[in-house]
């Protein structure tokens, strides 16, 4: 957002700006609009709901007091046969953190009102984050069989599905919300409503192509943490 | 959908400097410019029938009213439950229907409704919609629609929590703190239900709150009105912001923890319960940490105190300011007296957990980070008193309500300096000291507050003066009573008497405390009946109040400049207020009046010494 132009308003650059910008009037954030900012304060919002309930976890695990369970076996997954650790792991955290490219690419595409371009990659996204959510689904399903429940575990700690299934299950929720907005901005953006200004059902308020970057900045968020949950469980 | 506002689509400019200067006739563009509008208009939606204008409405000062009435609802449940307490405690077996049960039923119903559904609602729900965007010459707040579903999470989270006084087994009882593993095992009361219902009440008033918070955060932020910088606004502004903000960061805990205990009692999770033994059974549970529960409730818990006290300290400077005609003094350290003790705050929740048997140099460290509060919170009580200093106070309700409230902070303030320690607390703690500390610190001393808020801005909102004699009336009842309800139960925490406890028995200190008890008890009745003064007051003045006209108390912010008062949707008519001081300038040498408006130019008031802000 380098090119933002204030009318009577010097933006000057690194901490100076940004020290002039604070002690300014109207806005902080010059140029950066109310939903973008929501955004931002949102996801701080909820990096302190993913860390409490990551730091519960390495608590958890930590006071046990039965022995956690062998992480890179419980995870591994049989071809042909062989146990391989973390082979499906690897392929959702590569299906999820190509479909944060391919978001990025949507609202490079959404700002140069490439309208074909962006609903594609748009839908593309969705489709990552369905895949995503449908190998979660497939890896719990896997477990459930193995006979890890939330409230109990053959292998170790009853923890370890407490939490297991807790903090996937509560990010895998929030793939869904954000595989449920893509769809519907696909639909938008295919529909023409970022162009034409289109009133919100809900929210009576106009369309605009900076309500992709702020799914953007939700997905992108959304696979950040995925890292961490990725970490913390599969490789610690 | 209605354009009213928008149809002039050039935002702002034509606003020159010129119109703005009024009578003086000088054409003095430089000294009054300020520069133009760089954000466009708000889209607002304006209700057409009575259930988008009163109902779901998106007016943040309607919606405003609509969590003041909604809190003080619950709020009055608590008073009523308090009364039940006291009667309990001060005349034992005197009412049949209070059992063991049912007294821990109320002790923990009255500590959630006061803290979360009562204070937290009514400051930042219930002022913050209504000042915020009047305050910083919004239109609305940000998102109107997304406030509207806020204030509807929170009437269910209500809801929900009204509902389980009528499920089998009742309200939880598991005392305001909810520790695990005792309240979700059977033998506390409402371990079943009532427990279920408050951690779902808890999790949707979160969802709610942060869905309002955001807007809070966001229309200080980014829709402030021309000219008006973070360092013009209100004291009351900077209080709920820095109480939003600490809310945005300890709510995730509060959330995390409910969610955590909801599994554990659904679905027989051991987040919390460690291996437990249950009428010499072995329960499933085993290997989880009821002291982490304690980590997230307390990191929650102890910003929420600020939650609360934050905003009460920017409304009461602001009130003190306006009533006793003279600026507040040293606003700019006031401002990061609220940001520090905001930032501090989340770094003392341990001091909670002394007697939890935790490390003593973990208990080192807290304490001393709760003493460092102490600096800053003084800082505002000096300001608050050097404000009053020399100062030309009108000695109405308002005013009564702020000296009020700075007694009984000091009070409380003092007595968590005790608290604090932790060679002092182990022996004072669970004792009825705690519950004087924390009464007179977070619950009288906020009270205080929003009731002279009440009568402060009572004429904005429906345009009709407040009674004063019914309000001194009220203020002397409420006052007095409060303080010998608390003041006394220091005594009762030396000598050692426990809090929770249903009923004293035979113990050694039971004969010195049963005239105190039934004492307490006594007032508490009669300053729970005092309201009745206020509320009758409230509803007389509705239709026969006094016409308050326009700026009733001389106040010089925006909420008080309104074209109509009280203040219509969108707030400001045609044109966006433009500002060119700071809320404060009372008295200033030279001026002609002893008030100076923020939207007056420098150019009016050229003879006046006013400082640069």
């Amino acid at each position: 957002m380098s090119d933002v132009k204030i009318e009577g308003y010097e933006l000057k650059p690194g901490f100076k700006g940004m020290a002039t910008d604070t002690g300014s009037d109207q806005t902080m954030f010059k140029g950066v609009q109310w939903g973008k900012v929501m955004m931002w304060i949102f996801l701080l919002s909820d990096t302190f709901v993913f860390s409490c309930f990551l730091i519960s976890y390495m608590k958890g695990r930590a006071s046990t007091v039965v022995d956690w369970p062998n992480t890179s076996e419980v995870f591994s997954l049989h071809v042909n046969g062989i146990p391989v650790p973390l082979l499906l792991i690897a392929i959702m955290t590569f299906v999820l953190i190509t479909s944060s490219g391919t978001m990025a690419l949507a609202v490079k595409y959404g700002y140069e009102k490439n309208r074909k371009m962006c609903g594609w990659l748009i839908l593309a996204t969705a489709i990552g984050g369905l895949t995503f959510v449908g190998m979660q689904i497939f890896e719990w399903s896997k477990l459930i069989h193995e006979g890890v429940r939330p409230w109990e575990n053959p292998f170790g700690a009853k923890q370890f599905g407490s939490y297991f299934f807790m903090i996937t299950g509560f990010h895998g929720f929030h793939v869904s919300i954000g595989v449920i907005f893509l769809f519907i901005f696909a639909r938008k953006v295919f529909k023409g409503d970022f162009d034409n200004g289109k009133r919100g059902f809900f929210t009576t308020m106009k369309s605009d192509y900076v309500a992709i970057e702020i799914l953007g900045l939700y997905w992108h968020f959304v696979d950040l943490v995925w890292v961490f949950i990725f970490a913390f469980f599969y490789l610690w | 959908m209605s354009d009213e506002y928008n149809q002039q689509n050039t935002p702002l400019e034509a606003q020159s400097s010129e119109t703005m200067s009024g009578s003086s006739g000088t054409p003095s563009k430089d000294i009054d410019y300020v520069r133009p509008a760089e954000i466009p208009e708000q889209d607002l939606y304006h209700g057409h029938s009575f259930i988008t204008k009163w109902v779901f409405c998106q007016d943040a000062k309607v919606i405003g009213i609509q969590y003041f009435l909604t809190a003080v609802f619950t709020g009055i449940v608590g008073l009523i439950l308090s009364w039940l307490m006291r009667l309990q405690l001060g005349y034992p077996d005197l009412v049949p229907f209070i059992t063991a049960e049912h007294y821990y039923q109320f002790v923990t119903m009255h500590g959630m409704i006061m803290v979360v559904y009562f204070l937290t609602a009514l400051f930042l729900g219930g002022f913050g919609n209504y000042l915020i965007p009047l305050m910083v010459g919004a239109r609305d707040m940000v998102f109107p629609y997304v406030n509207m579903v806020s204030f509807w999470m929170f009437f269910i989270a209500v809801c929900v929590l009204m509902a389980s006084f009528f499920v089998p087994g009742g309200p939880t009882g598991a005392g305001w703190t909810l520790y695990p593993p005792q309240a979700i095992l059977p033998g506390t009361p409402g371990s079943n239900m009532g427990i279920t219902l408050m951690l779902i009440s808890l999790s949707l008033f979160v969802i709610g709150f942060t869905m309002g918070g955001l807007n809070y955060i966001i229309t200080i932020l980014q829709a402030r009105t021309r000219g008006m910088t973070l360092m013009r606004m209100p004291l009351t502004i900077w209080g709920i912001f820095t109480a939003t903000a600490l809310a945005m960061l300890a709510f995730p805990a509060l959330l995390v923890s409910c969610i955590m205990m909801t599994l554990d009692k659904m679905l027989g999770t051991s987040f919390f319960m460690p291996a437990i033994l249950q009428a010499g059974e072995v329960l499933s549970y085993g290997g989880g940490s009821p002291v982490l529960f304690q980590h997230l409730f307390w990191f929650f818990g102890h910003p929420e105190v600020y939650i609360v006290a934050l905003p009460a300290f920017g409304i009461v400077s602001d009130l003190i300011s306006v009533h006793a005609r003279k600026n507040i003094f040293g606003y700019r350290m006031m401002v990061w007296a609220i940001v520090g003790i905001g930032a501090l705050s989340f770094f003392v929740w341990a001091h909670h957990m002394y007697v939890s048997g935790m490390n003593p140099w973990f208990g080192f460290f807290f304490a001393t980070t709760t003493l460092i509060i102490a600096v800053p919170t003084a800082l505002k009580v000096y300001n608050w008193i050097i404000t009053l200093f020399r100062a030309n106070i009108r000695m109405n309700t308002v005013m009564l309500f702020c000296l009020g409230f700075i007694v009984t902070f000091v009070n409380g303030g003092i007595t968590g300096i005790f608290l604090g320690n932790v060679a002092v607390d182990i022996p004072l703690s669970d004792t009825y000291f705690v519950i004087a500390h924390f009464h007179m610190v977070m619950g009288i001393a906020p009270l205080m507050v929003i009731m002279g808020a009440v009568y402060h801005w009572f004429p904005l909102v429906t345009g009709r003066m407040l009674s004063e004699k019914l309000g001194k009336w009220h203020f002397w009842f409420t006052f007095l009573g409060a303080y010998s309800i608390y003041f006394p139960m220091h005594y009762l925490g030396f000598i050692g008497v426990p809090r929770r406890y249903y009923e004293m028995y035979d113990s050694p200190y039971v004969t010195s405390a049963t005239g105190m008890n039934e004492f307490i008890t006594v007032a508490a009745l009669i300053v729970g009946f005092s309201q009745l003064i206020f509320i009758y007051n409230i509803v007389t003045s509705l239709k026969i109040g006094k016409p308050a006209g326009k700026n009733p108390w001389k106040a010089n912010s925006l909420e008080w400049l309104t074209p109509d008062v009280p203040p219509t949707h969108g707030n400001w008519g045609e044109k966006l207020p433009v500002v060119h001081r700071w809320p404060y300038d009372f008295n200033v040498p030279g001026a002609k009046e002893d008030y100076i408006t923020q939207t007056t130019p420098p150019s009016e008031v050229i003879n006046a010494e006013v400082e640069k802000t």
